[in-house]
């Protein structure tokens, strides 16, 4: 195992993938000359030139867009979003083309892009640039949604992503970057699409969530677990493709389900998988399962609003605690 | 500031007749100017210690556009603008207190806090904010403009943006709008050389006064660290505007002496501190000013001490204000994101409220 930083670990899944790949390329504003805007694509430029390390115009239906003809044609575009605030503007591409291409075409056209960036709230950056954006991704079959919480999960996923067939969302935290971690030294490190991961064992209540929430879930059954509440954290890695078996499971066996996330929650991934979860396992909860979200407003600047807009610790011990009588 | 000024101009006398300035104007255009610096320094110092947060992005080196330009509109013109808008909001009449103190967060800032530096707004000044995606406030300006046409309102629209900003889709597609529909927009591209860490050129073929080529519209290039030349550049072509000549392109050369927010390096790989130095040195627009004037002996170096003193009240003022002002009241938090509630379905979805 090596240590090292959610930012490095992305670096060397791009620059394995891109050793390994001649036709993977990465494009996107200041990933070139400035290392990339959170410094990901770090020294990328150098090793792989200007002709696989391309700084783009801040155009980006354009250069997503540009993307997904290229993957058409047979390349393996990585499209780096500086952060995923702006990847709205390219919704048309990604939503009507990239996701549809493969449907619409009897499968004659696979898309294999990967469009990567910082999503998530951040701090104090305000309603345009503080928001998850998975939702709209996540709704649109035929695009897949990846959203790690740790090193070693952004390199493995990141790695599979671009080796995909079809476009895959690559959410990172973006309060993540310098988060340390274990990362396998191995020659091959992939974690497929699909597989959820249990961060944490627990007997009483099972906490769902994807992404930087990964860790308020962590703390939360932390402090769980002075009170005496053994709490399950169950990190689901993709949240399509879905592992509805390691939903399930959770659920069979704590009978308590909490979901966390820090996108709203009206038609989230909460709330699909808590629609997934009284459908397949009624008979097997306990309590209504509760969801944790950011608040269903846009992020406020001030610091005090903001903070009662994200969900925190505090909220998620209390929900679990809800949902075990207590 | 610096010390000298190099450019000729200067040393002539009569540059006020030829700009057709008056003293007064003149300035008043110096007192702004030295407000838009003192208020961004003040920014500056407040983010060192902690008291703005997020994004800041400051307008020092660039004020003579935000001066120059607002000078010549109306009270009822209107404004629009990027992320880099402070000194524009106060330009167009919103107050250094209430501007400061939505920087701090607070509720006496213009939106209650709840906007921050990116964002902000003045509905009675008509400044339609402070817009954080870039392009974003492009179709806006092309709405303003098809409103005060169809009103048949005798005003403008003036739309600030970057130069790296003329590479989005949307810049093209209302240009072409604008022009189809004769609206009353006048587009400025604040060209300071770089888009974050990228120059210009590095992503963009087509100068900026050819984009607008394409669309039969009029464009023009004027030194935006010379605030003479671009009040009487925008002084003619406003008039040009509103009196039904359609939409207008300018391009501002202009050079940012600051980082591209609080949290970038004001130079760099993508810039030398030479580069920086020399723009400083050469291109301060106070110091142009100043030397504009002293050359028409209508100004003198202690009436300038005053002025700044005046400079550098208002903006520690604005910052005493701010920081006296309270945090919102956590009920804010679910305030204003409809207009309207409504009587018969449910509205919000997050268990704490209903
Ligand atoms: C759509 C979008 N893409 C990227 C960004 C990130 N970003 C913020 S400002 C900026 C550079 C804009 O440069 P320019 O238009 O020249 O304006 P300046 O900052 O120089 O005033 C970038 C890339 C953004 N805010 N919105
Ligand atoms: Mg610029």
């Amino acid at each position: 195992m090596a240590t090292m930083t959610y930012r490095d670990a992305l670096n060397e899944a791009l620059r394995e993938e891109m050793d390994r790949d001649p036709d993977v390329f990465l494009m996107g504003e200041e990933v070139a000359e400035y290392d990339g805007a959170y410094k990901v694509s770090k020294g990328l430029l150098d090793v792989f030139g200007d002709q696989r390390v391309v700084d783009a115009p801040i155009s980006e239906l354009g250069f997503a867009g540009l993307g997904v003809g290229a993957a058409m044609a047979g390349l393996r575009p990585v499209i780096e979003f500086m952060t995923f605030n702006f990847a709205y503007l390219a919704l048309d591409q990604i939503i009507n083309n990239a996701s549809k291409l493969c449907y619409m075409s009897g499968g004659q056209f696979k898309v294999p892009i990967t469009f990567r960036g910082p999503n998530g709230p951040a701090l104090q950056l305000g309603a345009q640039h503080s928001q998850a954006c998975e939702t709209y991704f996540l709704h649109a079959p035929g695009c897949k949604v990846v959203t790690p919480a740790t090193p070693a999960d952004a390199k493995g996923l990141l790695k599979a992503s671009i080796r995909d067939d079809d476009p895959v969302a690559f959410m990172e935290g973006e309060l993540l970057y310098n988060f340390k971690g274990e990362v396998p030294e191995e020659d091959d490190f992939v974690i497929p699409l699909g597989v959820a991961d249990l961060k944490r064992v627990g007997s009483d209540v099972s906490i769902i969530t994807h992404g930087k929430m990964v860790h308020v879930a962590l703390q939360a059954a932390d402090k769980l677990e002075s009170e005496g509440i053994e709490a399950e954290v169950l990190d689901l890695r993709s949240i399509r493709p879905l592992d509805v078996d390691a939903i399930l499971e959770t659920v069979q066996k704590t009978n308590r389900v909490v979901y966390l996330e820090d996108s709203w929650p009206y038609a989230g991934a909460g709330a699909q998988v808590v629609s997934i979860i009284q459908e397949e396992a009624f008979d097997h909860l306990d309590a209504p399962v509760l969801r944790v979200t950011q608040a269903d407003v846009p992020m406020p600047y001030a610091k005090n609003l903001e903070a009662l807009a994200k969900p925190s610790v505090e909220r998620v011990v209390g929900s679990c605690k809800k949902v075990l009588y207590r | 500031m610096a010390k000298t000024n190099t450019s000729s101009e200067a040393k002539t006398k009569d540059v006020l007749a030829r700009h057709g300035v008056t003293a007064k104007i003149a300035l008043e255009l110096m007192q702004e100017m030295l407000l838009y610096r003192r208020f961004e320094e003040k920014a500056e110092e407040s983010y060192a210690i902690g008291k703005i947060g997020g994004f800041c992005h400051l307008h020092i080196g660039q004020e003579a556009g935000a001066a120059g330009v607002i000078k010549v509109l109306q009270p009822e013109d209107y404004a629009i603008s990027a992320y880099r808008s402070h000194t524009q909001a106060i330009a167009k009449g919103i107050s250094p207190k209430a501007v400061m103190a939505e920087l701090y967060g607070r509720v006496g800032g213009v939106s209650g806090g709840k906007g921050g530096s990116m964002h902000v707004f003045g509905r009675d000044a008509r400044f339609f904010g402070g817009h954080g995606i870039v392009g974003g406030q492009i179709p806006l300006a092309t709405g303003i403009g098809w409103k005060i046409k169809y009103s048949g309102e005798n005003l403008v629209c003036v739309c600030f943006m970057g130069d790296a900003t003329v590479n989005q889709g949307g810049f093209h597609e209302c240009l072409n709008m604008a022009a189809v529909w004769e609206l009353p927009v006048i587009y400025v591209v604040e060209n300071n050389e770089y888009g974050m860490g990228t120059a210009f050129d590095r992503v963009s073929k087509a100068e900026i006064s050819t984009r607008s080529v394409p669309f039969d519209i009029p464009a023009s290039s004027v030194n935006g660290q010379d605030v003479l030349s671009t009040f009487e550049h925008f002084h003619n072509l406003t008039e040009e505007v509103r009196g039904g000549g359609g939409p207008r392109l300018v391009e501002l050369r202009t050079y940012r002496f600051r980082g591209h927010s609080m949290s970038d390096p004001v130079s760099g790989t993508y810039r030398s501190t030479e580069e920086v130095e020399r723009h400083k040195e050469e291109s301060d627009p106070i110091a142009i000013l100043r030397d504009q004037l002293f050359a028409e002996d209508v100004l003198d170096r202690d009436t300038l001490q005053e002025m700044d003193a005046t400079a550098k009240t208002i903006a520690a003022e604005a910052a005493d204000f701010a920081d006296a002002s309270p945090m919102p009241e956590p009920d804010a938090l679910y305030e204003n994101v409809w207009a309207e509630t409504n009587a018969h379905g449910r509205l919000f979805f997050d268990g704490q409220r209903t």
